[in-house]
């Protein structure tokens, strides 16, 4: 049996959110999936971990290039997304979907390359 | 008493004595027949706006746009000689959809150097004109110069493309827009090219979806949990007023304070707001370009300071909000039946510098999807129950003094199309199935 080195999902200070690194997701589709098939514990589980980490994560994303981050740097950025996102489920809704909204979806056609 | 001052009239309705105040009927929003009217009269016949110069980058960029209501496709190109044609998206030789891609009823953008018919293998060079027809010999006196796609009417103004498939249609844009787009011309659209945009299905008329984004009258009950609690509480008691509301022809605009960014006391906003400084609103530093200050004139016309946003009807399907804090949105509402319709957001921001401003555009945009869904669930509750016909006339407040303008406009233009005897669209009659 030979062990697998660990490669690593977000640079390496922010080895804390290791555990959320099924949420570093590159669209809005995906990261909107995933809250709605997401529990509210798993959500809140996020938001408690990278919420108090955000500040840390602009201050490290801000000294790189936008628009040439290497992977694991752009795999935090979507980790930020995805926090932005399942922040609404956290803070106001108390419950995963935009209450009221039924089937209704919104597919989101158009969104930045990074 | 008024927190915002009122025209002499005492109201911003009375200001304009056509509309009248008394309840409106929305028999115009569930009849299938006066849909049908609508199309021919509306949607056959006037500007409509359908994107932007970004859209298409370089010669060759093309996309199609699904023009469901007014009865065709159209592509949308940018020519070699860099200016931008619509054609109707169909092939001169037996009328397939010359541009499409798997699907024919989806929408399609790309680059390319000519159109290739999938069938026969007609081709068209960007500027319209058929350059090569397969096996031409075995035609008939075939003269090519005469199979050239079938040109729509394509204006640009200020980056925004519009296309009018009246070939009699003698209105330039610049015209059509009137006093609203003489008096934002020169606002930095061309600066703001990082894009978001949101589809929906909704399941109303497409009057009711700008009903919705035309009146603010809503938003302290609809959307009172997206602000913390104590803040929402105030936002019931006071309601809600505009800075200002005008109507020019068939388009109109509400000016509305903003208060939000940033907020004047922190503690308004949620966390995720008080980290990153954006929200509803849009982030709450507004971008270092030039031509946000001064601001085009019609922008702010209370020239309020406590001014947060600008949104304009152009009628009938396109709504252009500009923020203060130095972006825009558009709304395009594209019908597909009496009751249901394609909705589509689209922000625009000056593309960020790093991280921190990306982010702040992400909430933006996030928050932007969270008010559209509650909006647009609620829609297709109102046409289930204004489809019941057990209750037909609705009393509008003044604050809803867009959504009485619209219906009214709407409705003058079918009236238009009844007593015009050269109209082509005037239906015929069908005979009766015996």
């Amino acid at each position: 049996m030979t062990e697998k080195t660990p490669v690593p999902v977000f640079p390496s200070e922010f080895v804390d959110l290791d555990p959320f690194a099924d949420w570093a997701l590159g669209t809005e589709a995906e990261r909107y999936a995933k809250r709605l098939s997401s529990t509210m514990d798993q959500l809140q589980a996020l938001y408690d971990a990278a919420f108090p980490r955000l500040e840390a994560i602009l201050a490290y994303l801000d000294g790189l290039e936008l628009n040439s981050l290497p992977l694991e740097a752009t795999r935090l950025l979507w980790l930020a997304y995805s926090l932005v996102n399942a922040s609404f489920p956290v803070e106001v809704w108390r419950q995963p979907r935009v209450p009221d909204s039924g089937a209704a979806s919104m597919e989101a056609v158009i969104e930045p390359a990074v | 008493m008024p927190h915002f001052e009122k025209p002499a009239e005492g109201s911003w309705t009375e200001h304009y004595p056509e509309l009248g105040t008394g309840p409106v009927s929305y028999e115009d929003s569930i009849s299938p027949e006066h849909y049908e009217l609508e199309r021919k009269a509306i949607f056959a016949r006037t500007w409509l706006n359908v994107g932007r110069v970004e859209e298409l980058a370089r010669p060759g960029s093309y996309f199609t746009r699904e023009l469901q209501a007014a009865g065709t496709s159209v592509i949308v190109v940018r020519g070699i000689d860099g200016q931008v044609r619509a054609f109707h998206n169909v092939c001169r030789h037996r009328g397939n959809k010359l541009v499409w891609h798997d699907y024919p009823r989806e929408e399609t953008s790309g680059v390319c150097r000519q159109f290739t018919c999938k069938y026969h293998g007609w081709r068209y060079d960007l500027q319209g004109a058929c350059t090569f027809v397969q096996q031409e010999p075995e035609f008939f006196d075939l003269d090519k110069s005469r199979y050239g796609l079938v040109p729509v009417q394509c204006e640009v103004w200020e980056g925004f493309i519009w296309v009018n498939i009246d070939p009699a249609n003698t209105t330039s844009v610049v015209d059509y827009l009137g006093e609203f787009g003489a008096g934002i011309t020169g606002y930095p659209f061309d600066k703001m090219t990082q894009v978001y945009r949101y589809r929906a299905v909704v399941g109303s008329n497409w009057k009711l979806f700008i009903d919705a984004f035309a009146e603010f009258y809503h938003a302290p009950i609809l959307h009172a949990r997206q602000s913390v609690a104590e803040e929402s509480r105030k936002l019931q008691g006071i309601g809600y007023e505009a800075l200002a509301y005008q109507i020019d022809g068939p388009h109109g605009m509400v000016s509305s304070w903003g208060g939000m960014s940033p907020p004047k006391d922190i503690n308004m906003v949620k966390p995720i707001e008080q980290k990153l400084h954006s929200g509803l609103f849009g982030p709450w530093d507004r971008p270092g370009i030039e031509g946000l200050d001064p601001l085009p004139p019609a922008l702010n016309p209370a020239r309020s300071p406590a001014w947060g946003l600008d949104s304009f009807v152009f009628f009938p399907n396109f709504m252009l909000l500009i923020w203060s804090t130095g972006w825009y949105l558009t709304y395009h509402y594209w019908p597909t039946s009496y009751n249901t319709h394609i909705f589509e957001g689209t922000l625009y921001f000056v593309p960020p510098a790093n991280a921190t401003e990306r982010l702040r555009q992400e909430l933006a945009a996030v928050t932007f999807k969270e008010y559209a869904l509650q909006d647009g669930n609620t829609l297709e509750a109102t046409q289930m129950m204004l489809e019941t016909r057990a209750v037909t006339m609705f009393p509008l407040n003044d604050q809803e003094i867009l959504l009485r303008h619209l219906h009214r406009t709407a409705r003058e233009y079918v009236s238009a199309l009844d007593s015009d005897p050269t109209n082509p669209y005037t239906p015929v009659p069908v005979p009766a199935v015996s």
